[in-house]
């Protein structure tokens, strides 16, 4: 039989490329890709469409934006406030682009909410991945991929709100100057190279906008490719339920199921960043000023997700915490909160899935993601680092808040430097205790089943409430996970009563484990399940089971 | 001449010549005496209504002569501007003592604040209450205002008057509210932790452009809703709650479609 040849135009179009790079091996493999459906899967593509919303606004701003520190003044009626006055280049022409650009200040302003979106949505994305252990063998590399893209969003951020050159983001970059000052032996050499001289120059600004256009975007996109290569090699994860195991992935097939969604997606998420830039003021430069070394607003802080930072400079005493020694000054009030504590954030996080993995004692791979309930350790330390966040960032806003609430901004800085060191313990203690808890509960739904509320009396007066067992799939749920116990390693001495070397190490790395699995809650075995149904009076007349495990529908399963 | 020659053996020659005398020191002395002791035209019976006014709401805290008591400031030289400043913004008669004297609303019409205005401006001289013109924004310039603000006031105020916070739960308070006059006024008196800008250090065409830079930026944000002028924080608080409160919502939406 001869070769059936296409008759459309879509379909000769598609023959002729194919003759030509075979990219229909690639459209078949990737169009009948499964993935699994969650809404939680959506997070990370609220962060790539952002991305790509800040890349089309972004393109549109360089067309008008001049990086250059060069003294201009500014000609342009609108605002009146800006009339006639002495700035950069870089703060006229976004200031210009604002007002005489058609469409300038709806972009600006796309532009700034789309940052703020993108590294809020990566922040929420990384979330769920910590929460649900999606970093676990064998997605640890794609872990650092994600957090290493977290740094360059927050980089990409912090570079392009110092663009305009404004009083507030001056200010912010004065407080970069501080910090990069205060890293010992190297801080003032530091400082002279990125500002290319003492602050503040007339280097930074293009500087930053190399930095903010090409190397860090660049960075980005490569990553970003990564990223989502490593997903598709090794596939989605997914959430438990019956018949998901780490041996398949059940969902549906990219096209047509996830094409329409994504690009539906898509077109809301760039629809809600447009009504935001068009309806919402951000970042008016023009009511902080041109910047100048000498005055600083009221109300001066960073984007969000700079925060934290700042507000552990804030919470850091500073009399006693400047070191001068051999005539030299450690300024440790400012190493501490803006150096060594967000790294040891970021190394913390960094180092978790290797961390886990070795108090877990779990060489395993997993495509199967956990219930939080599950690992109460692992959550518990979560929800304390997101406290810890958020009171470094409530402190950065101390004076808002003073204002706001009619509180004394001293009393507030000092519930807060209690509140960083108690909360996040109380937060961990909670959220364990509360982990811990579900278990309990979830231990005890399948042993005795849903409370029906249908009280029975027997004959001889008592009275009995008649539970309803779960149906499988309920079941499954709550039984499907391990539960990992502390590691066992090897005796201190060997046979031959020797001192084992390493005993110690692994004594540690055994203390850390009992922390993290001592506590725990066993879940309910076959065994017990049988128990449970046989004992009792009250089996006769338990309610009856559902007759069968309903499939799940039109999901398709992949080997 | 004849005339005049012939009537000055009158014998109200000499009450004549007094009276002109008197006009004519009383002239010269409004002429060249310094204006800020009564710009207004007062009466001694405004000042008698004043001082009535003062000892049943003031003496209490500022002593019967306003002379002050203990922490509490004497009032004998502070302008009428003072007066105005404090009592028609409500500050005072205060209502409790705390950090700062809080804004609310005055106790005193308009006329007996003017009358209390004019006794404490009678105990001794101090900036007077600011004319129309001088308060006028239309005529200000408010480029060189913002400059003048940003350098002057935006350390307290944020950049655009919205307000900050003080040590100890003092506060400087937001500015869109406050009338031009108040504002000309605050600057001219320096009240509560504000510091005096007397007219050598801002004259009074520089406080009208302050004046009118702050009346501009009560017509709103060229960007649209201006959330409340605070900033990154506000604009962070924004992002996720109308932001990313859709966006997660839009994903539940569309994850629910299928499952």
């Amino acid at each position: 039989m001869a070769k059936q040849r296409p008759t459309t135009a879509l379909g000769k179009t598609a023959d002729y490329l194919d003759q030509r790079t075979t990219i229909g091996v690639l459209v078949k493999e990737l169009a009948r890709k499964v993935f699994p459906d969650h809404w939680s899967f959506m997070l990370g593509e609220i962060a790539l469409f952002s991305f790509i919303v800040l890349i089309a606004s972004g393109f549109f701003l360089t067309m008008f934006f001049e990086p250059s520190m060069a003294l201009v003044r500014y000609e342009g009626d609108y605002p009146a406030a800006m009339h006639g006055q002495l700035m950069s280049a870089a703060f006229s022409s976004t200031v210009n682009m604002s007002f005489e650009v058609r469409g300038g200040m709806l972009m600006r302003q796309i532009h700034h909410w789309s940052a703020l979106i993108f590294v809020g949505s990566i922040v929420v994305h990384m979330f769920r991945i910590f929460f649900t252990g999606a970093f676990r063998k064998p997605r640890e590399i794609n872990y650092l991929v994600g957090l290493t893209m977290l740094i360059l969003a927050l980089a990409a951020g912090f570079t392009g709100y110092s663009l305009p050159d404004d009083v507030l983001s001056g200010n912010g970059l004065r407080i970069i100057d501080g910090v990069v000052k205060s890293i010992p032996v190297i801080g003032s050499f530091v400082s002279m190279i990125v500002f290319g001289g003492e602050f503040p120059g007339q280097h930074i600004i293009p500087r930053l906008f190399t930095l903010h256009i090409f190397v860090i975007p660049g960075l980005l996109i490569a990553l970003i490719g990564l990223h989502l290569f490593l997903m598709v090699l090794q596939k989605h994860t997914q959430y438990p339920g019956s018949g998901r195991t780490d041996r398949n992935v059940v969902g549906y097939p990219a096209a047509p199921v996830y094409v329409a969604k994504m690009t539906g997606n898509f077109f809301i998420i760039a629809g809600v960043l447009t009504l935001m830039g068009a309806t919402m003021a951000i970042n008016n430069v023009w009511n902080y000023g041109p910047y100048d070394p000498s005055p600083v607003s009221a109300g001066t802080q960073p984007d969000w997700y700079i925060l934290f930072v700042d507000g552990a400079l804030r919470l850091m005493p500073g009399p006693g915490w400047e070191w001068v020694i051999g005539g030299y000054t450690l300024s440790m009030n400012l190493l501490i909160p803006a150096l060594i504590l967000p790294g040891i954030l970021f190394t913390l996080l960094g180092a978790w899935p290797f961390l886990e993995a070795r108090v877990t004692g779990d060489h395993r791979e997993h495509h199967v993601l956990d219930r939080p309930r599950n690992r109460p350790v692992r959550t518990g330390i979560g929800v304390a680092l997101f406290v810890a966040f958020v009171i470094c960032a409530l402190a950065a806003t101390n004076d808002l808040i003073a204002t706001h609430f009619s509180l004394s901004i001293f009393a507030i800085t000092w519930a807060l430097r209690v509140l960083i060191f108690v909360g996040p313990v109380f937060a961990f203690w909670v959220t364990k205790r509360a982990c811990l808890g579900l278990q309990r509960k979830d231990r005890e739904l399948v042993l005795h089943g849903h409370e029906s509320g249908r009280i029975v009396r027997f004959a001889n007066g008592e009275y009995v409430e008649v539970h309803t067992p779960l149906d499988p799939q309920e079941v499954w749920l709550r039984t499907q996970h391990d539960v990992p116990r502390p590691l066992e390693i090897k005796p201190a001495m060997d046979a031959r009563g020797v001192r084992r070397k390493g005993y110690r190490s692994d004594r540690r790395w055994q203390k850390l484990s009992e922390f993290f699995y001592e506590d725990r809650v066993e879940r309910a075995t076959p065994a017990e399940l049988a128990a449970a149904h046989s004992h009792g009076k009250h089996d006769e007349i338990e309610a009856k089971a559902p007759a069968a495990v309903t499939g799940s529908g039109g999901a398709h399963r992949k080997k | 001449m004849k005339a005049l020659a012939a009537r000055r053996h009158h014998r109200l020659a000499p009450v004549v010549l007094l009276l002109l005398a008197l006009l004519t020191t009383g002239g010269v002395y409004a002429a060249l005496a310094p204006s800020t002791a009564n710009a207004e035209t007062v009466s001694t019976a405004d000042i008698e209504t004043g001082k009535k006014l003062f000892q049943a709401n003031c003496a209490t805290c500022h002593g019967a002569n306003a002379e002050g008591t203990d922490g509490v400031p004497s009032l004998v030289g502070v302008g009428a501007a003072a007066v105005d400043f404090q009592v028609s913004t409500g500050r005072m008669p205060m209502q409790m003592s705390g950090p700062q004297a809080r804004a609310k609303p005055a106790q005193f019409n308009e006329e007996q604040t003017a009358a209390l205005a004019a006794y404490v401006a009678s105990l001794g001289a101090g900036p007077a209450i600011p004319t129309d013109e001088q308060v006028d924004a239309t005529q200000g310039d408010p480029s060189n205002g913002m400059a003048l603000f940003r350098t002057n006031c935006a350390m307290c105020h944020n950049a655009v008057g919205a307000g900050g916070a003080l040590s100890e739960g003092k506060f400087a308070p937001a500015l869109w509210e406050t009338s031009e006059r108040n504002i000309y006024q605050a600057m001219l008196t320096g009240p509560q932790s504000m510091p005096v800008f007397n007219d050598a250090n801002i004259t009074p065409e520089e406080k009208r452009d302050i004046v009118s830079f702050l009346v501009e930026q009560r017509e709103g944000s060229a960007g649209g809703n201006a959330l409340g002028a605070l900033g990154p924080v506000s604009e962070g608080l924004w992002a996720f709650v109308i932001g990313l409160g859709l966006l997660i919502g839009a994903a539940v939406w569309i994850g629910a479609k299928s499952s």
